[in-house]
């Protein structure tokens, strides 16, 4: 799972470029433009910098907290085989939030910092795991439909300017493919089976269909960083364009089960080879990201009591650390 | 009871200690104090499905009346569930949990091994496979109860009264029964009493290094293996079983 398009929503920070001379910012931009990785401990703005830990915590944060939706069916999954493939997927996505950081620490950032934006409520998250999980076929439709979004997102990624960041994206890439298959998977399995579950599947698809199309981001035109994510080629594609590309795919997957998508203006348009949709309530997405969506409260509350009710227990840890270092120490 | 129905109880009764343990490790997902902790959990918990799903599927091949794994895993009242008292136990704090899986990991290591060598290969096969899981597990819970007990004041205090309340549930482990004995007689199955030894031994090491105390033995609680369970058990089940229960014969 992943976020993107949230970058409007941060904030830059102070303004360093002034120390950086003109000299300095034209040869990065002339590495960049020759497709080279930038490295860790290569030279790099102050701003790009900045973008890079705003955008890479934020997709942690997003693998993290998107444990919460999908781990609330992981005790009422309706079979074996469901149950292991649903915490498989799980245990990816913290793996996923490991990554992450560890990608976003090169940037000379520690993961307590961005834990800590992220319980302070300053840091964000992507806006579809504000939604519920009201039925098992959720389970799918964030396979199918999230993660399928994500994809869109994270394709592009693997081919990031920033060398850890695209490393990263590649192995994250190849477990969100293997998601989206499942999730489709179930969302077929059900759509295959009795009236209820059908009912279930449609469902699902009308709750998580216009919150995933939110998760591109903005419209172009609202997108205030795209344009210089895109000269840095943190980014390879505009919101809106990955937005279409996901329309496109998606809604022929969405016929093959069966299913309506939830936009009764939806039309194929023959000329452009592309469907045209309804406008998205940019309103409901502003809310979400804002801390104003079904679940926001929830979602932080969880994590918070977590790191709370754990304090005693890394204290511990470090103690016992402390201990045996000087130990060792004194041996 | 014939050789096939002692296979088929002692196999699910092994199946319903890796599910019950792995639900209940579930149910603490996005609740771990690290991130690192959150993989573990995860990771460890999925072995112990898998260990069910081996364990249910081989005791449905042996019964040979068409039940599959879910069968076995969803679909059966209460009483029918045969695993430890130990696992259904709540999870409580982190404390309480890693001495639930330290106590129980260290018994059920040792009954794997003794499975390794039993005379049939169906459980010899899967107890080969989940032994290599669970000596991991028990190094990883070991570790934590150390940490946990020679780590500050408060979390010694606190793991040694989790170690006081869940010490009651270990003398089930090694009270053998009927199957126990027809397990041991037929297919050269583990002698409790001989892992019983061993495992003070183990525990008793790994407490002393945790600086924490070895309770007194005393009354012990038991009944699981006999499917006789505590109060927590209804409310796993219904949570576990709630889909399979509400739409009967629906394909998932």
């Amino acid at each position: 799972m992943y976020t993107q398009g949230l970058d409007q929503a941060g904030k830059s920070g102070p303004d360093t470029r002034e120390a950086e001379t003109a000299t300095q910012l034209d040869a990065f931009q002339a590495r960049i433009d020759a497709e080279e990785k930038i490295e860790a401990k290569d030279w790099m703005p102050e701003a790009y910098r900045r973008t890079l830990i705003r955008q890479i915590s934020q997709h942690a944060h997003s693998e993290i907290i998107g444990m919460q939706p999908e781990g609330n069916w992981l005790t009422r999954a309706p079979t074996m085989k469901r149950k292991a493939i649903l915490l498989a997927k799980v245990q990816d996505e913290a793996g996923h939030g490991l990554y992450l950081y560890s990608a976003a620490e090169t940037l000379g950032v520690s993961r307590d910092e961005m834990v800590g934006e992220l319980l302070s409520g300053k840091a964000k998250y992507s806006s579809i795991f504000n939604y519920p999980t009201l039925t098992w076929a959720d389970i799918g439709a964030i396979g199918w439909l999230v993660d399928g979004a994500a994809i869109m997102n994270q394709i592009p990624l693997c081919r990031c300017s920033y060398g850890p960041y695209s490393r990263a994206m590649v192995r994250v890439c190849k477990e969100e493919s293997f998601h989206q298959r499942q999730g489709y998977e179930l969302m077929l399995t059900l759509c295959r089976g009795t009236e209820e579950q059908k009912a279930m599947a449609q469902d699902a698809l009308n709750r998580f269909w216009w919150p995933a199309l939110m998760m591109f981001g903005p419209n172009d035109a609202a997108s205030s960083h795209s344009a210089q994510s895109m000269a840095w080629k943190i980014k390879r594609f505009s919101n809106d364009e990955l937005r279409q590309k996901f329309i496109d795919v998606t809604v022929p997957q969405a016929e093959f089960l069966g299913l309506s998508v939830p936009d009764e203006a939806l039309w194929f348009n023959e000329d452009t080879g592309h469907y045209e949709h309804s406008d998205i309530d940019w309103q409901e997405f502003f809310d979400v990201i804002s801390g104003n969506g079904p679940c926001n409260r929830q979602r932080l509350a969880k994590r918070r009591k977590a790191q709370d009710d754990g304090a005693w227990v890394r204290e511990a840890a470090r103690a016992y650390a402390d201990k045996k270092a000087a130990a060792e120490a004194a041996a | 009871m014939s050789s096939d129905e002692t296979l088929v109880a002692y196999a699910s009764r092994l199946g319903d200690n890796a599910l019950i343990l792995g639900q209940r490790m579930i149910e603490l997902v996005a609740a771990s104090p690290e991130l690192e902790e959150e993989l573990a959990n995860a990771n460890f918990s999925l072995d112990y499905i898998g260990q069910a799903r081996m364990y249910y599927t081989y005791a449905g091949e042996r019964e040979g009346a068409g039940r599959d794994e879910d069968d076995f895993a969803f679909l059966r009242p209460e009483h029918d569930y045969k695993n430890l008292l130990l696992v259904e136990q709540s999870n409580g704090h982190f404390g309480d949990s890693t001495v639930r899986q330290f106590l129980f990991e260290s018994w059920y290591v040792l009954l794997l091994e003794a499975l390794t060598r039993c005379s049939d290969e169906g459980i010899s096969v899967i107890a080969a496979r989940a032994i290599k899981e669970v000596r991991y597990h028990l190094r990883h819970s070991s570790q934590w109860l150390v940490r946990l007990g020679d780590g500050t004041e408060e979390s010694h205090a606190r793991v040694q009264v989790s170690l006081d309340d869940l010490w009651r549930f270990t003398g089930e482990m090694f009270a053998p029964d009927d199957l126990d004995d027809e397990m041991r007689a037929a297919f050269n199955g583990p002698h409790l009493e001989v892992i019983e030894t061993q495992w003070r031994e183990n525990v008793a090491a790994v407490l002393a290094e945790a600086t924490l105390d070895m309770p007194d033995d005393q009354w012990m609680a038991i009944g699981g293996k006999q499917g006789q369970h505590s109060e927590h058990m209804g409310f796993l089940l219904a949570e576990m079983q709630h889909l399979q229960r509400a739409y009967p014969g629906a394909t998932w």
